[in-house]
């Protein structure tokens, strides 16, 4: 707390002294990205499109980040410093979607239009806006197009879940559910995984989201069932461990992969039928929407909808494969990489 | 003459005129396991690891007390436990390294960017990594023995300073399993096996075998390894004998820098890509193998052997409490009494010397 105090103090006094100088140009709009790093690919995409977009539209843009993931501190620091500045408004990816609300509505309070990217606040009305991807779209197209591919053989397919962790936060179970749910299978409870019956589930492991969580999830669930045929994955680090595990027991080439995020090293394993397909979100649109969206606030007040029948804006998401399956539509991994991040 | 007076001998008389002895041979049956353990203090860990064995055997039948499985766990726990002989060879000095993941981390980073960034030769790559292992253990060494600051802060700062490096320099980039193979398989080298029967044996994990025989054998019958143990005992005594305190620790540390480079190596085998966000929790995981392992926090006591048996248990519960199906919470709540346990276990041997 001292600590954010002294920081915003310090940074309030730097900016005052700086505004000065602004002043010259005092209709500027100007602007506050705040992510959860600055070293995140996903975060220097989302970044690299808020940059441009301000660029094109004449906005001063100001960009912030936490020192790691789950640094709430920096940002709370960073959107008080934003309201010091005078900012239109505050593009958000907390990384403490409740704690960071107070700060949020302060900002609000101060006439900022805020809009939160990729993670929803909690509750998701805490921001002005929201812009992000459809986790559970994303999910239930992979879900379709495993099942598709299947064939008649869906029916009895052996899966293997690899989540994201313990605490269940909410991406990892709306991707879950959702390609429980594309695949055809009674999800229970959609606010949480693992209460599923469906015999066809072998289990569900934890990966953190990472090579090495992935890997150890896939070898665990492996030795319940070998025969594991189709596996959903949280994202594409966690399928490239899994890919290891398969591997080394031989069994890579015919088991079904599926995947979430549309980076580049994960589209490269698409391509390379390392993957068989993934869901591609899209960092970079999110950041330039947000950035018209305040443009528009700065001009005459509109603030944005959200997409019809959601409570937030989808930035899209689209499913990359190089083997397209009837009645799911996909773009290929040229397409793919053309749009990836990372 | 001597007279009555000057008779100061005859109070003697019938006062115990035994020599000085040690009691010996009269214990009670709990001194005696108390004395044991603190001969062999990789015992307790073995004991515990063979039960948990024999139970999730019971429990499972031929799904966990298969090859596979058996071996299986051997490739879960070797990165952990090779960074937890880094962590072994530091806690026996009576210090503590928070940045062993970090250190491990940052050097497969440098061995897969060296080779893919600058296109060196992944050997020489590779030789880079383990370079800049040692010398982040340097630095450790030179701060805990010639600064003086706590091991504790030093590694504290550390951690976070190498994490940063690691990422900055990475841009947090992934370097894919699939280009490694092909431009330079020498980085996955510890993912090559050997298969006997249904048992799959990794490079890495025979590597981890051979380098926790190799460190039981140097930390027991060289100077060097007779002095890490001194000076975690007591470093003033040690001084005192004549052993050069703090040469010895900065080579401690830089050792240990080494070990968790080589982890770094083995890493790559492991997960098949160079990812800079693997091994997020390698510190902690390799303190809980080495306190599970009975090895002293307070230093100058303990066997490798002990870390050794440590991971396993941890790895034995893992895979063991999956299979069953339980929540994996119970893994971490399990491995919590474990380790309050040990550490209640070490003190309780410690009195033996009181």
């Amino acid at each position: 707390m001292k600590t954010t105090l002294i920081t915003s103090t310090l940074a309030g006094l730097a900016l005052s002294a700086m505004s000065t100088a602004a002043m010259a140009d005092a209709h500027a709009t100007s602007a506050c990205l705040i992510t959860k790093t600055d070293t995140n690919p996903f975060f220097v995409k989302m970044k690299e499109g808020a940059t441009a977009k301000a660029e094109e539209l004449g906005i001063t843009l100001k960009s912030y980040a936490g020192k790691i993931d789950g640094d709430s501190e920096s940002q709370v620091a960073a959107i008080e410093t934003c309201i010091a500045d005078g900012a239109k408004g505050i593009l958000i990816t907390a990384s403490d979607t409740k704690g960071i609300v107070p700060a949020v509505q302060q900002a609000r309070d101060a006439g900022i239009l805020v809009i939160a990217l990729d993670t929803p606040l909690e509750p998701i009305d805490s921001a002005d806006a929201t812009f992000a991807t459809d986790n559970f779209l994303a999910g239930e197209l992979i879900g379709k197009w495993a099942a598709a591919t299947l064939g008649d053989e869906a029916a009895n397919a052996k899966i293997a879940m690899l989540d994201l962790a313990v605490s269940q936060p909410s991406v990892g179970v709306l991707r879950d559910q959702g390609f429980l749910t594309g695949f055809g299978i009674d999800v229970k409870d959609v606010s949480k995984w693992g209460d599923e019956d469906d015999a066809r589930i072998v289990g569900n492991d934890v990966t953190a989201g990472n090579e090495e969580g992935g890997r150890t999830a896939m070898e665990n669930l492996l030795t319940k069932d070998p025969e594991i045929n189709v596996v959903y994955t949280i994202n594409e680090p966690a399928a490239a461990g899994a890919y290891e595990a398969l591997k080394a027991v031989g069994r890579e080439g015919d088991v079904l992969i599926v995947s979430v995020d549309g980076g580049c090293p994960g589209v490269a394993n698409v391509k390379d039928g390392v993957i068989g397909a993934t869901s591609q979100q899209y960092p970079l649109l999110m950041a330039s929407k947000g950035i018209e969206a305040i443009a528009a606030f700065a001009k005459d007040g509109t603030k944005p909808a959200p997409t019809e029948g959601k409570d937030f804006f989808d930035t899209g998401v689209a499913l990359v494969t190089d083997k397209p399956a009837d009645g799911v539509e996909s773009i290929d991994t040229v397409k793919g990489k053309e749009l990836c991040w990372g | 003459m001597a007279g009555k007076d000057d008779d100061y001998d005859s109070v003697l008389k019938g006062s115990d005129n035994r020599v000085a002895s040690f009691t010996t041979g009269r214990r009670s049956p709990v001194e005696t396991v108390q004395h044991v353990l603190h001969s062999y203090p990789a015992l307790v860990p073995l004991i515990v690891l063979v039960a948990s064995l024999v139970v999730f055997g019971l429990l499972l039948g031929s799904k966990f007390f298969s090859p596979f499985a058996l071996t299986l766990i051997l490739q879960q726990v070797a990165i952990v436990g090779i960074v937890g002989a880094a962590q072994t060879l530091i806690i026996l000095t009576a210090g503590i390294d928070l940045s062993v993941g970090a250190i491990m981390v940052l050097s497969s980073v440098v061995m897969g960017q060296f080779t893919f960034r600058y296109g060196l030769p992944p050997e020489l790559a590779v030789i880079c990594g383990l370079a800049v292992g040692a010398f982040c253990g340097f630095i450790n060494g030179v701060l805990v023995a010639i600064v003086r600051l706590p091991p504790f802060i030093v590694t504290l700062g550390m951690w976070q300073i190498i994490l940063a490096t690691n990422f900055l320099y990475s841009s947090n980039e992934t370097i894919r399993s699939q280009d490694i193979a092909a431009a330079a398989p020498i980085l996955q080298f510890f993912g090559e096996k050997i298969r006997i029967g249904g048992a799959v044996f990794t490079y890495g994990v025979i590597g981890f075998v051979v380098l926790v025989a190799v460190l039981a054998y140097v930390l027991a019958n060289t100077a060097w390894g007779r002095h890490v143990y001194a000076i975690g005992d007591d470093p003033e005594a040690a001084e005192l004998s004549g052993i050069r305190v703090k040469r010895t620790l900065i080579s401690v540390y830089v050792t240990a820098g080494l070990i968790c480079a080589f982890a770094g190596w083995a890493l790559i085998g492991r997960i098949g890509s160079v990812s800079p966000t693997a091994g997020q929790f390698a510190n902690i995981e390799s303190i809980t193998a080495v306190v599970i392992g009975g090895i002293s926090l307070f230093g100058g006591r303990g066997s490798i052997l002990g870390m050794l048996f440590g991971a396993l248990i941890v790895g034995v519960f893992s895979l063991g409490l999956r299979l069953i199906g339980t929540d994996p919470q119970w893994t971490y709540l399990l491995i919590g009494l474990l380790i309050i346990s040990a550490v209640a276990v070490d003190q309780w041997i410690r009195k033996v010397s009181a």
